[in-house]
């Protein structure tokens, strides 16, 4: 059977460093195709060039059998190949049809922009999809599912037969992500090939049949999924043994860490009560805007709540601004942290010691030699790996980036740890070590309210669970009398 | 309107110590506190030594074209007419630095400039009743203008949310005015020599303004390299979001950088007024555009959190030998001007070069 992709030997190096050494990829048509890999395996600079961004150094890529050459990004269109990024980047003050046809509108007289027939075939497009999205809505007015939603479209719209989607699920919901693999399994039926990426290992086995694993830039194994299980997977992926996924050691005590009574933010959440012991671990599960994230916003003070107490240690605190939520030994790793958790243009160094700089540095003057230290600590406790701490964070991987958020805020002994998806782009290796943080952290008697969207994750560190839906609690679980259906269920 | 190389009156100087010296050295001082290892850092380095070796070249092939560039005489004049725009740019670049700007600081040397002139003139139709006062209360009410306007401006910026091309942008409109009520539109001459000696004086042979220059600089290389407030600056600038939630306080960092530019448009008022001997209502106009472009020069980005006040300086002193080594070579303002724009889209070409290319 012909292939619709074959790539061999693909190679590439930035500055002498071998990004890619060897990819090698195969995609048969009707199929979705995992490609899994740690951050730094490769696959970013592997869909790059497959995306015409980068050209390579070495190696063949094959379409349908025939040698392909990409210049620039539309001569990888061109050739049927369509990859839907992770970071989308619509237009949102266009509608969907101006998104999916920008650059190629279809012409009227006088070479204006015939609306309609624009309109029409981006309609039919996203029925034809099964889609429930109007092709005249602002982009803005759509959610980030709906939003990818209208990219797999727009994918479509060039006729790719090759569809790569780049961890389309980091930012949506379960039953998003269900929707989206509803319109997976409808291009996989209508014979195209899907490249899927994704860290997250029961999304694989769900919608996938194949695998491809790259490691340290080089093709390590391929395969159907049938053949493997979760562990041979990671194996792969991580290349040597894992004894136990989730590394959970805590015991929660008697004594209450961070108590929160009927606290309420207009629009966003509404009587939210749930208390959390020292040494215990509190997970909050629920869809993407279900008010997860506005429940820690109010507990930091980047939110004013319109009602409810808080009390750390047992004492009612009053919590205007971060600086207020921190003097009561609470700390907050924020959900994206490109967005709000690093200065990525500034040091390893200095993002450790962000929170830290007055507790640090008393006096006007910064104590250089202590900031030093705090950051060696840091990066010794949590294996941070980095040439050097005064290098600019951005040049990190994802988990070592998530492990500095961490040390940022470790370096403050903080009571309370508040945890918004701290694995998010975490590859597998990384993810447990944060795992055997958190769990650390709760054994020596600290506590932890972790939300997080994956549902594996959630059963296999919490203590008890929240689940979340519009706005409100529906109900808190211990992790022995709950499961996954249940949480599903729940929160939707 | 006087163009700026007619305000900027050539002196005389002797035994001027090389700024290029100084320069050099806290370059390197700079890198090796950093360390030499690492592209990420080579390409700082490259970047900040770009501009150093582009300064370098500028000068060497004045020297080598005009005799009269490398004379003592010269090169004060050159340090005293980089003196002013030098101020105004280590000011902008803590602005600039927290993804801000500040267009009002030519506007705000005039004012400060009258001001402060007003105080201690000792003509009898110019100053205000009982002028001329000591030295001191001129200098200090001069500084309290400056800070008030960028106080103004960073209360709109930091608290109101108004982005700071607007608010500079109303301020630069507003002192303007303001400068022309308090002074009736008139000059105000005859200021007493104990307050020009600011502009006109020597310390050890150094012309003052040069000295007032240097110890800007280095009081502002230490805040923003060695204190708090200087790592508040660059995680402000860096990352807003991340700085606030990492306990920062955001506003508070916003309004002191326009107090900061404020207050050296306000010194860098009273320094024009004292060289030129009298404070004139239409003194400073387009200096904003002059210090942001030698913040630009310097490699300090416009999206914030990433700059040295260093690379500030040295683009303020290309900008300087590049008029004076125009004038020397006779060649007309009006051409110096194309070239300074040129300057700055091919310095700020070859930055994004760099950043993308490697």
């Amino acid at each position: 059977m012909e292939l619709l992709l074959e790539v061999e030997g693909l190679k590439k190096s930035f500055g002498g460093v071998a990004a890619l050494r060897d990819g090698r990829f195969q995609l048969r048509a009707g199929t979705v195709h995992a490609l899994c890999g740690g951050n730094g395996a490769g696959k970013s600079t592997f869909l790059k060039i497959l995306m015409g961004i980068f050209s390579r150094d070495a190696g063949s890529i094959r379409r349908r059998g025939k040698e392909v050459e990409f210049a620039n990004p539309a001569d990888a269109l061109a050739s049927g190949i369509a990859i839907i990024e992770q970071e989308l980047s619509p237009v949102p003050h266009m509608t969907v049809a101006e998104n999916i046809y920008l650059g190629r509108e279809p012409k009227a007289r006088f070479g204006g922009i015939d609306f309609r027939a624009m309109n029409r075939s981006a309609q039919r497009l996203l029925d034809d999809l099964e889609f429930d999205i109007r092709a005249t809505q602002y982009m803005m007015n759509l959610s980030v599912a709906q939003m990818q939603l209208v990219e797999i479209a727009k994918a479509l719209s060039h006729d790719a037969e090759v569809i790569f989607m780049d961890e389309p699920t980091s930012a949506i919901g379960e039953r998003e992500a269900q929707h989206l693999f509803a319109a997976i399994r409808r291009l996989q039926a209508q014979g195209r090939g899907i490249v899927y990426v994704s860290h997250r290992l029961s999304e694989i086995f769900q919608i996938a049949d194949s695998y491809t694993v790259f490691r340290d830039g080089a093709y390590v194994g391929s395969g159907a999924l049938a053949d493997i299980d979760r562990p041979g997977l990671i194996r792969m992926i991580v290349g040597r043994e894992l004894s136990e996924e989730f590394a959970k050691t805590n015991t929660p005590t008697s004594q209450p860490g961070i108590e929160v009574a009927a606290l309420s933010c207009p629009n966003k959440i509404e009587d939210i009560s749930f208390s959390v012991r020292k040494g215990e671990i509190f997970g909050i599960y629920g869809l993407m805007g279900a008010g997860r994230t506005e429940i820690f916003n109010c507990l930091f003070g980047l939110d004013r709540p319109s009602a409810g107490s808080i009390k750390v240690d047992g004492t009612e605190v009053s919590i205007a601004k971060p600086a207020d939520a921190m003097a009561h030994g609470l700390a907050l790793v924020t959900e994206d942290r490109k967005l709000t958790g690093l200065n990525l243009a500034d040091s390893v160094r200095a993002n450790i010691c962000m929170a830290s700089l007055p507790e640090m540095s008393p006096a006007f003057a910064m104590d250089r030699a202590r900031e030093a230290d705090a950051s060696r600590g840091m990066r010794e406790k949590f294996q941070i790996k980095a040439a050097r701490d005064t290098m600019p964070v951005s040049g990190l991987s994802g988990g070592n980036q998530q492990k500095v958020v961490l040390g940022k805020w470790f370096l403050r002994n903080p009571k309370v740890l508040l945890l918004d998806e701290p694995t998010r782009g975490v590859d597998v290796g990384a993810k447990r070590e944060i795992y055997r943080i958190i769990s650390d952290f709760a054994s020596s008697g600290g506590t932890v309210v972790m939300i997080s969207s994956e549902i594996d994750e959630v059963l296999g560190m919490s203590d008890r669970i929240m689940v979340m839906r519009a706005g409100r609690s529906a109900g808190t679980f211990s992790r022995e009398e709950t499961d996954a259906q249940s949480l599903v269920h729940l929160s939707t | 309107m006087p163009s700026r190389s007619s305000i900027y009156q050539p002196e005389e100087g002797k035994g001027v110590r090389s700024m290029a010296e100084e320069s050099v050295m806290s370059v390197g001082d700079n890198k090796s506190a950093n360390g030499w290892f690492g592209s990420e850092q080579r390409r700082l380095l490259i970047q900040e030594y770009g501009i150093f070796l582009a300064f370098v070249i500028l000068v060497a092939v004045l020297s080598v074209s005009n005799e009269f560039f490398l004379t003592a005489g010269n090169i004060s004049n050159v340090l005293l007419q980089t003196s002013i725009n030098g101020v105004l740019a280590i000011g902008m670049t803590f602005v600039i630095l927290t993804r801000g700007i500040d267009l009002s600081v030519g506007s705000v040397v005039a004012l400060a400039g009258i001001v402060s002139a007003s105080f201690v003139t000792s003509s009898a139709t110019a100053g205000i009743s009982g002028a001329p006062y000591p030295v001191a209360l001129g200098l200090g009410i001069g500084l309290l203008v400056g800070i008030a306007c960028g106080a103004v401006s960073g209360v709109i910026v930091s608290r109101f949310s108004v982005p700071a091309f607007v608010a500079t942008l109303g301020m630069l409109s507003a002192a303007r005015g303001m400068t022309l009520i308090y002074g009736g539109g008139r000059p105000v001459p005859a200021l007493t020599p104990a307050f020009r000696w600011i502009g006109t004086g020597n310390i050890l042979g150094i012309p003052a303004p040069v000295v007032i220059l240097a110890v800007v600089f280095a009081v502002s290389w230490w805040i923003l390299n060695r204190t708090r407030f200087g790592r508040y600056i660059y995680a402000v600038g860096g990352n807003p979001h991340a700085a606030r939630t990492s306990g920062i306080n955001i506003t508070r960092t916003q309004f002191a950088v326009y107090v900061i530019s404020g207050s050296l448009a306000g010194l860098a008022g009273m320094l024009l007024s004292a060289r030129t001997g009298s404070a004139l209502p239409q003194a400073g106009i387009a200096y904003e555009l002059d210090a942001i472009a030698a913040v630009v020069i310097g490699g300090t980005s416009l999206s914030g959190g990433v700059g040295r006040v260093t690379g500030t300086l040295i683009g303020a002193l290309i900008i300087g030998v590049m008029n004076n080594g125009l004038d020397l070579m006779g060649i007309q303002s009006y051409y110096q001007q194309v070239l300074k724009g040129a300057l700055i889209v091919g310095a700020v070409m070859l930055d994004q070069k760099r950043n993308y290319g490697a």
